[in-house]
C-alpha cells in the first residue's frame, strides 16, 4: 500500500512504565519516617505496560483497546507527555494536543468565554490561535446565547458540548482522545459523527482514539492495537483487533473457585474440561473450525461429550450436538470439525459438556444427564468475518433459500 | 500565554463573590496596620519616636505580607492544580510563577498606597529610591525562590504547609517589621557593649529582613532606617544576604527541575 510513503507522526519505541503504589495509606513526613525505621519501601512496583512499540503516522485514526487496567490510559499519557517513560522512548513530531478528559482546568465561576480561552491556553494555543478558532467553537457548540454566562450557570449538558467543542475544533496535528465519544444529545452525535468521518478524510489530521466501542474503532480507524496487561497483543487491521478485543471480553478471566475448590463446571468427577481452538480463531467462515476438547473424567463406566454452539451477537443456540459416546472415563483430547458454510459472519462460541447415564439406564437405551460443562475461560470463542456476507441473520442465503411460488 | 490566562484566572476569582472586589487588596493590608499600630505603637510603644515610624511600618507589613502571599500560594499551587497537571503537560513552573505573579499584583497595588501615603505626610524622597527597582526585584527572587522549593517538597510532604505556617510566624518576629530595628541595639546595649549592634548585624543576615530595611531605607526614611549597608562596613558581610537569596534560587531551580516530571504521578 502506498499509505507507508505518509511520515510517522508518533513513534513509540519499547515504552516501559511502572508505577510505585503506596502499601500505607498516609503519606507524609511522620509515614516516611516510620518507614525509614523499619527499613521497608513502603510502596510496591506495578509494572503497567512493558515494552510498547508502534508508529502512527500522519493522517491515521488510531484505535487503542483494551479492557479495564490493561494499561491504555498510562499509555496515552505517555504520548501526552503528561508522565516519563522509564525506558524507551517517545517522538512526536507536530502539535499534538491531548485531551485525557474533556474541559481540564475549567471552572464554573469563569464566563464560558473565559473559559475556552483558558482551556486554550493550556493546551498550548496562542491567543491570535484561539481567537482564529474560537467562533468555530462556539458554533459547534451551539452556544451562542451563552458565552458570556459563567459556567456554573450551564446545564451538565451544555458544559460537555463546549468542552467537546474545544476538543475537537482544536487546531492540533494530533488529537488524543479518550473515551469521550458519548456526549450530548442525539443531534450534537450526528454532528459529531459527521465531524469524525470528515476528520477521518482529512489526510493532514491525526487522531488517536482510546475507546471501548468496537463500533467506533471498526467505523472510524484505519489502524489499532489492541493491549493486555501492558503488552500490545492485537497491532494492524482495525477489524483484526476489535474481533480480539470482543473475544478477550467474552474469554473473561472467571477463574472462581466453588465452595469445594473446583472451577466453576468442573466437579471431583470432572477433573478438567476445556476446548482448544486449532483453526484460527478469526476466520471467514469457508474452512471447517478445527477445535479439540481436552478433559480428565473419572469414576463413569460410560460419559459422554455434548458441544454447544452459541451465537453472541444475535443470541440464542443455533447447534447442539447431542451425546457423543466417549467410552470409560479417564483422561485425552478428542478432536472435531465444525463445518461453518451455513454460518453468517458474527462471533460465536463453543461450550462443552460432559453427561452420563441417569442411574437405570443402559448404553443401549440412552437417557443422560449432565454432569460438567466448560466455563467462560474454558469455553472457545470465534469469530466468522466475511465481507461478502451480511451478517442480519444467522444462516447464510446458501444455508437456507426462500423460494417464490407463484 | 497560559501564565497570562492563569494570573487572569486566579485574580479575577480572588475576590470572587465579596462586595468590594480588589478594593480588599488595599484594604486587607491597611486594616492589618490599623491593629498593628494600635497594639504595637500605641500600646508597646514600639517606635523610634521618628514622625515616618507610620509610614514604616505599613511599608515593612506591605512587603511581609508580599512575602508570605507568595510563598504560601506558591507552596499550595502545586497541590491545589493537580488535577491540571494530571491531565495536561505544561510547563509546570508557570503555575508557581503565576501564583508568585499574583502576590505581586496585589504588592504593587499596597507600594501605592505607600507612595500615596508618604506624598501626603510630605516625605522628602531622596535619590536613593532609584536603587528600588533592584531591591524589589530581589525581593521577588527570594519569593520565588522559596515558593519553588516550597512547591515542590509539598508534592511528597504535606506537612510542609503546617511547617511553613509555624515558620513564617517565627521570621515575622524574627524580621525588624512591628518593631525598629535600631530598638533592638537600645535594649541590648545596657547588657553589654557591643552586642546591640552585633545582634542588629546578625538578624540582617536574613534575606527577607535585610531587603524590607533597604526597601524603608530607600524609599522612606534614608536617615533613620539602618541597613547591612550603613551597619557593617565589611563588603563579604554585606554580601551575605544577597548570596544567600541567589543561592536560594538557584537551589530552587534546580531542586524543581530534577522532581517536576514526577509531579502528575505522585499526586
Amino acid at each position: 500500500m502506498m499509505a507507508e510513503d505518509r511520515k510517522v507522526v508518533l513513534k513509540v519505541d519499547n515504552v516501559e512504565k511502572s508505577f510505585r503504589l503506596p502499601t500505607e495509606q498516609a503519606s507524609g513526613v511522620k509515614q516516611l519516617l516510620i518507614n525509614w525505621t523499619k527499613g521497608i519501601k513502603g510502596y510496591r512496583e506495578q509494572q503497567v505496560l512493558r515494552g510498547v512499540s508502534f508508529e502512527v503516522r500522519q493522517g491515521d485514526f488510531f484505535g487503542i483497546v483494551g479492557r479495564n487496567g490493561s494499561g491504555k490510559s498510562t499509555l496515552l499519557k505517555l504520548i501526552s507527555q503528561i508522565y516519563v517513560p522509564e525506558c524507551g522512548s517517545i517522538t512526536v513530531d507536530g502539535k499534538l494536543v491531548p485531551f485525557i478528559e474533556l474541559g481540564v482546568g475549567f471552572n464554573p465561576e469563569l464566563t464560558g468565554r473565559e473559559n475556552v480561552y483558558l482551556n486554550g491556553a493550556l493546551l498550548g494555543f496562542s491567543r491570535t490561535e484561539i481567537d482564529a478558532m474560537y467562533d468555530d467553537i462556539v458554533d459547534f457548540a451551539e452556544l451562542h446565547d451563552f458565552m458570556d454566562q459563567k459556567l456554573k450557570n450551564y446545564s451538565s449538558g451544555m458544559q460537555v458540548r463546549l468542552a467537546f467543542s474545544v476538543a475537537i475544533k482544536a487546531q492540533g496535528d494530533i488529537l488524543v482522545l479518550d473515551e469521550v465519544l458519548a456526549v450530548g444529545d442525539e443531534a450534537f452525535q450526528r454532528k459529531c459523527d459527521n465531524f469524525f468521518a470528515s476528520v477521518k478524510k482529512d489526510p493532514t489530521k491525526t487522531v488517536i482514539l482510546v475507546t471501548h466501542s468496537m463500533d467506533a474503532v471498526k467505523k472510524y480507524c484505519n489502524k489499532a492495537i489492541l493491549i493486555k496487561d501492558g503488552k500490545i497483543v492485537a497491532s494492524g487491521d482495525k477489524d483484526d483487533v476489535a474481533d480480539r478485543y470482543s473475544i478477550e471480553n467474552v474469554a473473561s478471566s472467571d477463574r472462581e473457585l466453588s465452595p469445594d475448590g473446583y472451577e466453576v463446571g468442573l466437579n471431583k468427577t470432572v477433573r478438567n474440561l476445556s476446548i482448544v481452538p486449532e483453526s484460527p480463531i478469526i476466520t471467514n467462515g469457508r474452512d471447517p473450525f478445527v477445535f479439540s476438547v481436552k478433559y480428565d473424567v473419572r469414576d463413569l463406566d460410560t460419559f459422554y461429550l455434548a458441544i454447544m454452539l452459541h451465537d453472541l451477537k444475535r443470541g440464542g443456540m443455533p447447534f447442539y450436538s447431542d451425546d457423543i459416546p466417549m467410552g470409560v472415563s479417564g483422561a485425552g483430547v478428542a478432536r472435531f470439525s465444525l463445518p461453518l458454510d451455513a454460518l453468517n459472519p458474527g462471533q460465536y462460541k463453543l461450550v462443552a459438556y460432559v453427561r452420563k447415564l441417569v442411574d437405570g439406564a443402559s448404553p443401549e437405551y440412552p437417557d443422560t444427564e449432565f454432569v460438567g460443562f466448560t466455563n467462560d475461560a474454558r469455553s472457545c470463542a470465534f469469530i466468522i468475518r466475511n465481507p461478502e456476507l451480511n451478517s442480519y441473520a444467522l444462516l447464510t442465503k446458501s444455508a437456507l433459500a426462500l423460494e417464490r411460488l407463484d | 500565554m497560559i501564565l497570562r490566562e492563569l494570573v487572569k484566572t486566579d485574580f479575577l476569582l480572588r475576590y470572587q463573590g465579596s462586595f468590594l472586589g480588589i478594593a480588599w487588596s488595599v484594604l486587607k493590608p491597611l486594616m492589618l496596620f490599623c491593629v498593628m499600630y494600635v497594639v504595637f505603637v500605641k500600646f508597646l510603644r514600639f517606635s523610634d519616636g521618628t514622625e515616618t515610624f507610620p509610614l514604616v511600618l505599613l511599608l515593612g507589613i506591605s512587603l511581609w505580607n508580599f512575602f508570605t502571599e507568595a510563598t504560601t500560594l506558591g507552596l499550595c499551587s502545586m497541590t491545589t492544580r493537580g488535577d491540571l497537571l494530571r491531565k495536561i503537560n505544561f510547563p509546570k513552573y508557570i503555575i508557581v510563577i503565576s501564583a508568585t505573579i499574583n502576590a505581586l499584583i496585589c504588592l504593587s497595588i499596597n507600594l501605592g498606597v505607600v507612595v500615596v501615603a508618604c506624598i501626603l505626610s510630605g516625605v522628602q524622597f531622596t535619590a536613593n529610591i532609584l536603587w528600588l527597582p533592584l531591591n524589589l526585584a530581589q525581593l521577588y527572587v527570594l519569593a520565588l525562590a522559596v515558593a519553588l522549593l516550597l512547591s515542590t517538597l509539598n508534592v511528597y510532604f504535606r506537612d510542609v504547609q503546617h511547617i511553613w505556617e509555624v515558620f513564617l510566624q517565627g521570621l515575622f518576629y524574627a524580621t525588624p517589621i512591628i518593631y525598629p530595628l535600631s530598638m533592638v541595639g537600645d535594649k541590648l546595649a545596657s547588657v553589654a557593649p557591643g552586642v546591640g549592634l552585633l545582634v542588629e548585624k546578625l538578624m540582617l543576615l536574613n534575606p527577607a529582613a535585610q531587603i524590607i530595611q533597604d526597601i524603608r531605607h530607600n524609599l522612606i526614611a534614608p536617615m533613620t532606617t539602618d541597613t547591612i549597608w550603613t551597619l557593617s562596613d565589611n563588603l563579604v558581610f554585606q554580601l551575605i544576604p544577597v548570596a544567600l537569596t541567589f543561592v536560594l534560587l538557584g537551589l530552587g531551580i534546580h531542586v524543581f527541575k530534577k522532581y517536576s516530571p514526577k509531579f502528575a504521578e505522585v499526586m
